[in-house]
């Protein structure tokens, strides 16, 4: 054993199959898919306004950039903006719930009722009331993503045993000390899984906005791309999109192993 | 003193005109079958819990609220899952305010006493159920409480892992002057620990007998098969016996 340094161990560059074997299976599937999709529209010939291959999307996002990342901005700012005003409302709420009768018993139920509207039904009515702006996009983003952020919130909050209320009492602990030290850290992986969900719904939000009134973002540019019946235009948006949730996403996923060191996440709960 | 529940199917008599006078720096144990109200009778000198009639005082005063001025454990070990071994022990110094310096010293002494102390900065997650109890343990005793209230604290663990805990605790007992008050089912956990052991009817609960329990101190293992010891088991399981708690026929 001794006669093998551990260094050439570690000195050894990897080669390529280790390379491989890093990237997650996924990856593979996905870029088997893309090969398949290319080599199919090729060898069936199918013509750019039905299916445009990968490549041919490809050169399309890097040729119209100059129109696509203004837009993208756009939207981008119409979802973090809307995110950040319904965890603002959402928190709050879900506090009040937890600790006034009266929120759990006249107004909650109400919110939860509150659901069953399909919101996109709503929308054409936010725009009447609030015009092209930014504003009814905010409003809708809001709408659907502040459920889930309530709901889980509200679900973490109510997790704090009566064990640990009796502990935290033996302790002498004040309701301050109660929420600071006990409710609010146990219930940090809901809140999160409840913030997770409204990445998704936000970005559905911002583009259902975009898709009924306006003049910029990427629904608008998915909107004349498919009036101009030009499917790559199309495709370029969606990818963006994609790309912004799933950063979206991974930024919230990131954030919670960051303030939630001692656990994996519970399971998403709460519908929206 | 008597501890009356109302519910929805109207009312539930706990405990009825329980009397027990427990002397300072004692080892006074409950035992009693399911129900008979140990846990209640605790929550009732903790002050988490009002009753019904009468009177509860330590030292002199009369307990009307939350009284914090004590230690308890659990049967669950109710640590923050959120919090290392270290920092759920000295959670007890952060909610009272006291100097955190010294009672980060105290806190990893007491660690150390009960073999934790290479498991500082462990998780909850990642400790065996025996090491998250004397986690608890030591979290109730870090303020150096005068009294310590156990709820069955050692119900949840396997035979080996109790045997352990038990001479912990007797050991973290010896080192204070403190009076410690213990609910078990075990009959012979009660006596192996106590200097007095309190026998519970089935509910409503009453005091059916205190027993001094005259066994030399510190106590090992060995004294579980000690005639003495025995004695004390056969009698406590001639009382439950006859009140119905234990039937052979």
């Amino acid at each position: 054993m001794a006669s093998v340094p551990d260094t050439t161990y570690i000195a050894r560059r990897p080669s390529l199959k280790q390379l491989a074997e890093r990237i997650p299976p996924a990856v593979w599937t996905l870029i088997a898919l893309l090969l398949f999709w290319e080599l199919m529209v090729r060898w069936r010939e199918i013509p750019q306004y039905i299916l445009p291959a990968p490549s041919v999307i490809l050169a399309e996002i890097i040729s119209y950039w100059h129109r696509l990342w203004p837009n993208a901005l756009v939207t981008m700012g119409e979802i973090l903006f809307g995110f950040a005003c319904a965890v603002c409302i959402a928190v709050p709420l879900a506090v009040s719930v937890v600790y006034s009768q009266f929120m759990a018993r006249a107004v909650f139920p109400i919110i939860v009722m509150s659901q069953t509207i399909p919101k996109v039904a709503i929308a054409p009515l936010l725009l009447s009331w609030f015009g092209y702006g930014i504003t009814p996009k905010i409003v809708i983003v809001i709408m659907l993503s502040f459920f889930p952020i309530v709901i889980n919130t509200v679900m973490g909050l109510r997790a704090t045993t009566p064990e640990m209320l009796h502990l935290a009492r033996s302790m002498g602990a004040n309701g301050w000390q109660i929420f600071w030290k006990f409710r609010l850290p146990k219930a940090l992986p809901f809140v999160f899984g409840g913030l997770k969900l409204a990445t998704a719904l936000s970005v559905i939000g911002a583009i259902v906005a975009e898709f009924i009134g306006a003049d910029k973002g990427l629904g608008y540019l998915i909107l004349i791309a498919g009036a101009n019946f030009d499917i790559a235009r199309q495709f370029a948006s969606i990818i963006l999109i994609s790309l912004m949730g799933m950063s979206f996403f991974g930024l919230l996923t990131w954030l919670e192993r960051v303030a939630i060191p001692w656990r994996e996440s519970v399971e998403l709960s709460g519908k929206g | 003193m008597t501890k009356v529940f109302s519910g929805r199917k109207g009312e539930v008599e706990a405990l009825r005109t329980v009397d027990l006078d427990i002397r300072r720096g004692e080892f006074v144990s409950v035992v009693g079958p399911s129900g008979c109200g140990k846990s209640t009778l605790l929550m009732l000198l903790s002050g988490l819990l009002g009753r019904s009639a009468g009177e509860i005082t330590i030292d002199g005063t009369s307990i009307t609220g939350p009284n914090s001025d004590l230690g308890i454990v659990f049967q669950q070990d109710v640590l923050l899952e959120w919090r290392s071994a270290l920092d759920n022990v000295l959670l007890q110094a952060e909610i009272r305010k006291s100097d955190m310096g010294e009672a980060r010293t105290r806190a990893r002494e007491l660690l150390r006493m009960v073999s934790l102390q290479d498991f500082e900065d462990a998780y909850p997650r990642e400790l065996s159920g025996g090491m998250r109890q004397r986690v608890s343990i030591c979290r109730s005793l870090l303020h150096q409480p005068p009294l310590l209230l156990m709820d069955e604290p050692f119900g949840a663990l396997d035979a080996m892992t109790r045997d352990q805990l038990q001479i912990d605790l007797l050991k973290l007992c010896a080192a204070r002057d403190m009076t410690v008050f213990f609910i078990t089912h075990s009959i012979s956990e009660a006596i192996f620990l106590s200097d007095r052991v309190v026998v519970m009817t089935p509910r409503p609960g009453r005091i059916e007998r205190v027993m001094d329990i005259d066994l030399p101190r510190p106590r090992r293992l060995a004294l579980r098969e000690d005639p003495k010891f025995i004695g004390y088991v056969r009698e406590l399981t001639e009382i439950f016996k006859s009140l119905g708690v234990f039937k052979e026929e």
